[in-house]
C-alpha cells in the first residue's frame, strides 16, 4: 500500500477512495467547517479534503479542535466534526469528547488509525481507540472496509442527533481510508430521529398535578435549550404562574429579570432560590438530570415537594430522584401538547412569599460597581454589550461568577462546560461559537489558571480574524481550589499559587492578536469599551484579588439549605 | 433474598458488542455475574444472544434502561433464573 493520491476522475465508474468517499458523506450532511490535526494515520482524509467545499480549521493542539468543534455544535445545534490522527491524536482529543458526552453535545470524533494488517501489533502511533471512546460516546466504531462509511457516516448523525444528543467516535485504519471502491448511490444523509411518542393523558395528570398544587416551582435545565423550547416554556410559566429555577446548563431560558425568574440553583445559587426550594411542594424538572451541584444532598432536596420529570432520555428517569409522575419525551413537544389545554391560574400567595424570601434574602453581588472585583468586571462588559453577544467561560471561581451575575436573556447565549467542568474549554469553544455564527461577538471570560490549558488557540482565533474577546480575571492563582482549601481545608494552600507570572497581553500581541491589560490602563474603563466594541480578537487581562470567593456556597454532599455566606479570605 | 437477576438481550452479532455491554457496567459498577453469548441460530448470525447475570436489586431498572440505550441492544428482557443456561452450566465452573 502506498500512500499517495488518488485521482478519481481516472475511474471510469464513480470511483472513490475511502477517504474521498468519507468527505463527499460530510458534504452531504451539510458540514461546512470541520477542525483537526493531521498526521500519519490521516493523511488520506487530508488529502481528499483539499478537494472539497468544506472549510478546516486548523487546530494548535486535538483538545482545542474538539472543542472547536463543540463551540459550533453548542451554538448551531448541528452536529459537527473535529478530524485527529491515531495515537497522540486521539488521546488529546480524549477530553473534548468526553465533555460532550456529559453536556449532551453532537460532537462527531473521526479519527486514522493504523493500517488493519498493523492492528494489535504496537505499530507507531497505534492506540485503541474502540476502547478509549467507547465508555465517553453514545456509540462508536472502527471501520474494516470503506463499504462501512456509506452506512455509518449517516448513523453517525442520526445518533449523534436523536433522543438526548451526544458525541459519537469513528476510527477509521489507513487502509480503509485508502481502499477504492465503486458508489453507485450515496446514502441519504442521516437526520435527527422522530422523537419517543408519549401519552397526552400524562401530560394531563402532569398538569392536573401542578393545578392543584400549592407551591409549585419549575426546575429548568439543558434539555429546554436543546430542544429550542425556551418560548414555550415562557409561555407555560406564564400560563400557570409558575416560578422557575434554573440550572447552569438553563441559564437564558428565562430571560433576566423575569419576575418569574428564581436565577440559578445549587452550589453557588442565590440564597432566596435555594431556600424556595424548601417550601415548594411540587417540582416540575424539564430537561434536567438532577446533577448533584444542582441538588445538593440529594435526600435533603426540595423536602416537602414531590417531583414530576419530563427528559427525553429514558435512564434519566428515576436516576435520582423518584418521581411521582414521569414522562420520557422531548421537554418542547410536550410543553406544546400543555399549552394547547392550559387554563390560567394565578397563586397570589405563593408568589407573594417567593417575592418576600427574594427581598429577605437576595444574592450579594459584592463589589459589582468596582471594575477589579469579579462582579464588577462582568457587570462592566455586560453594560457594554447588548444580547446579542455570546458568553463563554472556563471552569473555576471566575465561571460560577459569571453563571450568578452575568444577565443573560436568551436561550443558547450561555455556553460553558458543565458536567465535565474542563478548564481549557473556553477559548477553542468561543472560536468554534465565532465560526458557527459569525454575526454575534463572543466573549469568554477566564481564569489564568485555565486559560494557559488551551492558550495556543490564541493562534487560531488570530489567525481566523474571528471576533473573541477573552477576559481574564486574573488572580494568579488556582482560585476555586484555593477556596476550597481556604473553606475546608483549613487555609492550608497547597499548589495553588503561580509563582510565574505571564503577561498575557503581551502574549495576546506576540501570537498576532490584541491584547490589554487593564491592570495598567490610565482608563481602564474606556479602554474595556473600546476593545469590546472594535471588532477582532482581543485577551483583555483584568486583575483581581485572589482572596475573592464565590458566595454563598454549598459544601460538597452538603444540602442546599446549608449555605456557606462569607467573607473574602 | 437473592438479588441475583438474569436479563436475555438480543444483540447486533458485531465485533464489539460485548465491549459496549461490558464497558456500560464497568463504567456504572454494575454488579456483574455471568455473561453467556452465542450467534443465534440461523438468520446468517446476524443477532446474537447474550444473557447476563446481575447481581443489582435498587438499580436494575436503571441498569435496564441503560443497557437498552446502547446501539446494538435491540432487546432486553427479564427472565426467570430457574432452568437457565448458568444453572445448566454450573458444573463448568467448580
Ligand atoms: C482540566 C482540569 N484540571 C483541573 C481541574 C480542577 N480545577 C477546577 S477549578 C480549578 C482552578 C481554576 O483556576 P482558574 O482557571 O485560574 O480560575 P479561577 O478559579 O481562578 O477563577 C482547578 C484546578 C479542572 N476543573 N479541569
Amino acid at each position: 500500500m502506498t500512500d499517495s493520491a488518488i485521482d478519481p476522475a481516472t475511474c471510469s465508474q464513480p470511483r472513490f477512495s475511502g477517504s474521498q468517499l468519507l468527505i463527499k458523506l460530510l458534504e452531504r450532511q451539510g458540514i461546512t467547517h470541520v477542525s483537526g490535526v493531521p498526521g500519519g494515520a490521516n493523511l488520506p482524509i487530508y488529502d481528499a479534503l483539499t478537494d472539497s467545499s468544506i472549510k478546516h480549521v486548523l487546530a494548535r493542539h486535538e483538545q482545542g479542535a474538539g472543542f472547536i468543534a463543540q463551540g459550533m455544535a453548542r451554538v448551531s445545534g448541528k452536529a459537527q466534526v473535529c478530524l485527529a490522527s491515531s495515537g497522540p491524536g486521539v488521546s488529546n482529543l480524549i477530553t473534548a469528547v468526553a465533555d460532550a458526552r456529559l453536556d449532551s453535545v453532537p460532537l462527531i470524533s473521526i479519527t486514522g488509525q493504523v493500517s488493519q494488517d498493523m492492528i494489535g501489533t504496537d505499530a507507531f502511533q497505534e492506540i485503541d481507540t474502540f476502547g478509549l471512546m467507547l465508555p465517553i460516546t453514545k456509540h462508536n466504531w472502527m471501520l474494516r472496509s470503506a463499504e462501512e462509511l456509506l452506512e455509518v457516516i449517516p448513523l453517525a448523525f442520526e445518533i449523534a442527533l436523536s433522543g438526548r444528543p451526544g458525541p459519537v467516535s469513528i476510527d477509521i485504519p489507513k487502509d480503509v481510508q485508502n481502499q477504492l471502491i465503486e458508489v453507485e448511490c450515496l446514502p441519504e444523509p442521516g437526520r435527527r430521529q422522530a422523537n419517543p411518542v408519549f401519552d397526552r393523558q400524562q401530560v394531563e395528570s402532569m398538569l392536573e398535578r401542578i393545578w392543584s398544587a400549592r407551591r409549585p416551582l419549575l426546575m429548568i435545565g439543558g434539555g429546554i435549550v436543546y430542544a429550542g423550547a425556551a418560548e414555550s416554556l415562557v409561555q407555560f410559566a406564564e400560563c400557570l404562574d409558575l416560578p422557575a429555577v434554573q440550572t447552569f446548563m438553563g441559564l437564558g431560558i428565562l430571560p433576566d429579570g423575569h419576575p418569574l425568574s428564581l436565577g440559578m440553583l445549587g452550589m453557588h445559587g442565590a440564597p432566596y432560590t435555594n431556600l424556595v426550594l424548601e417550601e415548594c411542594d411540587l417540582v416540575i424538572g424539564l430537561g434536567v438530570r438532577f446533577d448533584d451541584r444542582a441538588t445538593g444532598k440529594v435526600a435533603e432536596f426540595c423536602p416537602q415537594a414531590e417531583i414530576i420529570h419530563v427528559d427525553i432520555d429514558h435512564s434519566e428517569i428515576d436516576k435520582i430522584m423518584r418521581p411521582a409522575i414521569s414522562i420520557r419525551a422531548d421537554v418542547g413537544e410536550v410543553l406544546q401538547a400543555a399549552i394547547g389545554i392550559l387554563e390560567p391560574v394565578s397563586r397570589p400567595i405563593w408568589r407573594r412569599r417567593v417575592e418576600q424570601l427574594k427581598a429577605n434574602h437576595p444574592l450579594m453581588l459584592d463589589g459589582e460597581d468596582e471594575l477589579f472585583r469579579p462582579y464588577g468586571a462582568i457587570k462592566a462588559v455586560a453594560s457594554i454589550l447588548d444580547d446579542s453577544v455570546s458568553i463563554t467561560t472556563d471552569v473555576g471561581q471566575h465561571q460560577m461568577w459569571v453563571a450568578q451575575a452575568y444577565p443573560f436573556r436568551r436561550a443558547g447565549q450561555w455556553v460553558s462546560s458543565g458536567g465535565l467542568g474542563t478548564m481549557g474549554f473556553g477559548l477553542p469553544a468561543a472560536i468554534g461559537m465565532a465560526l458557527a455564527q459569525p454575526e454575534r461577538k463572543v466573549v469568554c471570560f477566564s481564569g489564568d489558571g485555565s486559560f494557559l490549558m488551551n492558550i495556543q488557540e490564541l493562534a487560531t482565533s488570530a489567525e481566523h480574524d474571528l471576533d473573541i474577546k477573552i477576559v481574564i480575571l486574573n488572580n494568579r492563582h488556582l482560585g476555586l481550589v484555593r477556596q476550597q482549601q481556604s473553606l475546608f481545608y483549613a487555609r492550608n494552600l497547597s499548589a495553588v499559587e503561580f509563582q510565574q507570572n505571564v503577561d498575557y497581553a503581551l502574549t495576546a500581541r506576540a501570537m498576532g492578536m490584541k491584547g490589554i491589560d487593564l491592570g495598567v490602563s490610565d482608563n481602564p474603563l474606556a479602554e474595556l469599551e473600546s476593545a469590546l466594541m472594535e471588532h477582532g480578537p482581543c485577551v483583555i487581562d483584568l486583575p483581581i484579588s485572589e482572596t475573592e470567593m464565590v458566595f454563598p456556597m454549598v459544601a460538597p454532599g452538603g444540602a442546599n439549605r446549608e449555605m456557606i455566606h462569607g467573607e473574602s479570605a | 433474598m437473592s438479588t441475583i437477576s438474569l436479563l436475555k438481550l438480543t444483540v447486533n452479532n458485531h465485533p464489539g458488542v460485548l465491549a459496549h455491554v461490558c464497558g456500560l457496567f464497568a463504567r456504572r459498577a454494575y454488579n456483574l455475574e455471568g455473561v453467556m453469548v452465542r450467534p443465534i441460530a440461523g438468520g446468517a448470525s446476524k443477532r446474537s444472544r447474550m444473557w447476563l447475570l446481575v447481581n443489582e436489586e435498587e438499580r436494575l431498572q436503571q441498569l435496564i434502561r441503560q443497557t437498552e440505550k446502547l446501539i446494538d441492544v435491540i432487546s432486553v428482557e427479564q427472565h426467570d433464573l430457574e432452568g437457565s443456561i448458568f444453572e445448566q452450566t454450573e458444573g463448568f465452573f467448580v
